[in-house]
């Protein structure tokens, strides 16, 4: 490593210190551009689409360890597949809160504040990043806010950002192939004839 | 003769100009060119080659966000449409009122087989009463036609594009004559469930009928059937009913099917048509008027060439308008011609549409089984209570059908979204327990209802507004009736019934009527506009579509229905064009035409 190229490695690696959490009063994301356009009316059906091509990613790379720390709290690895962010989950995330669609810019709304307050809430309770929290720290978070209807007022509005984004974390795991196979979903492939369900199903459910 | 230019049509003649390709055009079509007519058809939209652009196997995971709905896309990233939706850029429509319940939403789609392309290729036969419906109770038009008029019909719409379903002898839900039919789909465990509860209430449970091959067609027998006495259409039609494959069981019929096993105008009626030579196509044509001889019969149209904007004029011994109810409304109107009735865009009608879903324990953590069968649809629910409603019992006229479905088919977005309503709110081990838990125990109701024409919906032109083609648009009416209402409300109550009675929790409480029905135009059933009679006065065609006025100029889409019985329209739609066809035929043959 010549002396250029280990001042720049070294000043990537203090920057990349200085931003392991995202801070209250940072962005969480870029601005998604006023004039940002959809794929269109007639896109390409058959081309392979990647998140960040129809539009540009937004979320900041801070913002990103928090998504996936709080994808990987709601879908964490199990026995039966592997957690949230291992998948392209923080991707799609990425992409759906940058979309310049009218839906998916009213989740941006609550999405983005409720990453900044997960980490305000975070430092507040245990003086760490959200990512960098234990489990069960983590844990404690979540507890107050994953029900909405239970919910103690003030973390009624976190607790709309919970539901939101544990929809769209769950959604975007179980249309992956691991998230499809761990959900039970044996389709999509061509059969000769459909013979319905097994004789074990109709028994389960009081049909046979 | 094939896919050719604006410039080529320009230099050629035709026995026949049919504008639009979808269910009307493309049957319309087909049985002209098949019969020996040299037929130019104009379709608004882009050329659609469903072979190499139909999204077959791919996951939602391959889709921008998961493939969701956005208003590019309204049906979801891989449906079909192309430059379709209830708001097509550059080419709006208004709505007379600002009240969303009087206001009209109109689905429109830019492409070769127009909306055949997506649709849920549900094929029912309107029954007896349908044809009948005013004298039965007293509401809305008599057909200029029966049943028995349109049954051949249905018949040979049916074999062409092949429809499974199965002959149950029951009240007003015809049944096909034999041989017509292909196999039901077995049902899914949800249906069966569905069955056994629903009965304790009086309710059937029949198999669906849907123009998607459970197995490949007869082409030995069939094409003798549908082309007698033509050895030609016979061999054409034989040769390309083994270019078609039965389903996969797998993929959902709305992104279209490259591999021919459901039915869309673009896989099924256009590629015979186009192989007996007698079939021109020109895209991206907009029509915009039906120009007039000057012994008052029609001479041609004028339209739009959508990419160069230059304006184009084909001439035929006849018009056939096959836009789509409205916007063959929208030429009429525009052209000015067929409308000394005044009843041209009176008495448009959607389906009442009203629905809700819920979850049932019995399904939840059933074995692993594959559920994708022939998309949704295996069974349903027809109308029941026709004795019921005579005798005045419900309060409202005319029936609707549950059109229902549930099971494990492939995880899109929603699949595991607002769980909180049945666990609580989970996260981490627990949710993903849940989440194979739930995963296939929800079933849906949506009721499919007949409106009945009223006065208060109609189109007209709209004084100011045009489309980008400088085309006057249309500015809608609407407003739904008493029987519409009272319909949409139970249909909630009986879904709610039958989801209890089968041991689940509904998703939401109850709602009125009012809230419960759809707005007009959200079913995209949209017929009327242009209604066949007996009467020159009181209607713009006979019962072949052939205008009072203009006796070359006809309509073979959805503008002339009377009435639009529960039973989904496409059919029907493509039944009518093709006994309209016939006519057209026979009059051209003795050169009345």
């Amino acid at each position: 490593m010549d002396r250029r190229t280990s001042i720049k490695w070294m000043m990537s690696a203090a920057a990349a210190m200085q931003s392991l959490q995202l801070q209250a009063g940072e962005a969480a994301a870029r601005d998604v551009a006023p004039n940002q356009s959809g794929y269109g009316t007639d896109p390409d059906l058959v081309k392979e689409w990647k998140a960040g091509g129809p539009w540009p990613l937004t979320l900041t790379d801070n913002a990103r360890l928090t998504t996936a720390a709080l994808c990987d709290l709601i879908i964490p690895a199990d026995e039966h597949s592997p957690a949230a962010s291992k998948v392209g989950v923080v991707d799609f995330i990425d992409e759906w809160i940058s979309a310049p669609y009218p839906q998916q810019r009213g989740d941006r709304e609550v999405i983005l504040p409720g990453l900044l307050w997960i980490e305000a809430e975070a430092q507040k309770r245990f003086g760490r990043a959200f990512p960098a929290l234990s489990g069960a720290q983590q844990g404690a978070i979540a507890d107050d806010i994953c029900s909405a209807a239970k919910a103690k007022p003030e973390f009624s509005t976190a607790a709309r950002f919970f539901a939101r984004f544990r929809d769209l974390t769950a959604g975007g795991f179980y249309t992956t192939p691991v998230g499809m196979k761990d959900i039970g979903y044996t389709g999509n492939v061509p059969l000769d004839r459909f013979d319905g369900p097994p004789l074990e199903v109709l028994k389960r459910a009081g049909l046979a | 003769m094939a896919h050719i230019s604006s410039t080529q049509a320009d230099q050629n003649t035709y026995d026949v100009i049919v504008v639009g390709s979808g269910a009307a055009g493309g049957q319309t079509a087909y049985t002209l060119a098949m019969e020996g007519a040299r037929v130019l058809m104009l379709e608004a939209g882009r050329r659609y080659e469903p072979a190499a652009e139909t999204p077959m196997m791919q996951t939602n995971d391959q889709a921008p966000l998961r493939g969701v709905s956005t208003p590019d896309k309204p049906f979801g990233f891989w449906d079909a449409t192309v430059d379709g939706g209830w708001n097509v850029p550059g080419e709006p429509y208004t709505s007379a009122s600002d009240d969303p319940a009087r206001q009209f939403q109109w689905w429109r789609a830019r492409m070769l087989g127009g909306r055949t392309n997506h649709w849920g290729r549900i094929s029912l036969r309107n029954g007896p009463y349908d044809f009948k419906p005013h004298s039965r109770d007293g509401l809305g038009f008599d057909w200029p036609m029966s049943y028995e008029d349109l049954a051949p019909y249905y018949d040979k719409v049916e074999m062409l594009i092949g429809v499974y379903g199965s002959n149950e002898g029951m009240e007003n839900t015809p049944d096909s004559s034999a041989g017509v039919l292909l196999p039901a789909p077995k049902p899914r465990v949800s249906d069966l469930l569905v069955q056994q509860r629903a009965r304790k209430l009086g309710i059937p449970v029949i198999p669906m009928h849907r123009a998607v091959m459970t197995k490949r067609l007869d082409h030995q027998r069939l094409p003798g059937l549908l082309h007698p006495g033509n050895a030609k259409a016979q061999a054409i039609l034989a040769a390309d009913m083994q270019k078609r494959n039965a389903c996969i069981f797998a993929t959902p019929c709305g992104r279209g099917c490259s591999i021919r096993a459901n039915y869309q105008s673009t896989t099924v009626h256009l590629p015979p048509a186009l192989d007996t030579g007698n079939l021109d196509i020109v895209t991206d044509a907009m029509v915009r008027t039906v120009t007039r001889r000057k012994d008052g019969r029609a001479e041609g149209v004028v339209y739009i060439d959508r990419k160069s904007g230059a304006e184009h004029r084909v001439k035929a011994r006849i018009v056939v308008l096959a836009a789509s109810a409205l916007e063959s409304v929208r030429i009429l109107l525009n052209s000015g011609v067929a409308n000394s009735s005044g009843k041209v865009g009176k008495y448009i009608m959607d389906t009442v549409g009203a629905g809700i879903g819920g979850q049932v324990p019995l399904l939840e953590s059933l074995p692993l089984h594959n559920e994708d069968g022939v998309d949704f649809g295996h069974m349903y629910v027809p109308w029941w209570l026709y004795k019921e409603q005579l005798a005045g019992k419900l309060g409202f006229a005319r029936g609707y059908h549950f059109e229902f479905g549930g099971g494990r088919m492939m995880p899109n977005l929603g699949t595991t979204s607002g769980l909180e309503w049945l666990n609580g709110g989970t996260y981490g081990r627990k949710f993903k327990e849940d989440a194979r838990r739930y995963y296939g125990s929800f079933v849906y109701f949506s009721g499919r209802g007949e409106m009945i024409p009223n006065e208060d919906c109609y189109a007209e032109l709209d004084p100011a507004v045009k489309d980008k083609f400088g085309i006057p648009v249309l500015r809608f009416h609407w407003k739904w009736s008493p029987h519409e209402i009272g319909q949409a409300a139970h249909v909630e109550k009986t879904a709610i019934d039958i989801i209890e009675a089968m041991g689940g929790r509904y998703s939401r409480p109850p709602q009125s009527g009012e809230k419960a029905i759809k707005q007009g135009g959200v079913i995209i059933h949209e017929v009327g506009g242009a209604m066949m009679g007996s009467d020159p006065k009181k209607s713009v065609t006979n019962s072949y579509g052939q205008c009072w006025d203009m006796k070359n100029l006809f309509i073979t889409d959805g503008a002339t229905l009377c009435s639009n019985a529960d039973k989904n329209p496409t059919l029907t739609i493509m039944a009518l064009a093709w006994r309209a066809s016939d006519h057209m035929l026979s009059l051209m043959k003795r050169k009345e035409l």
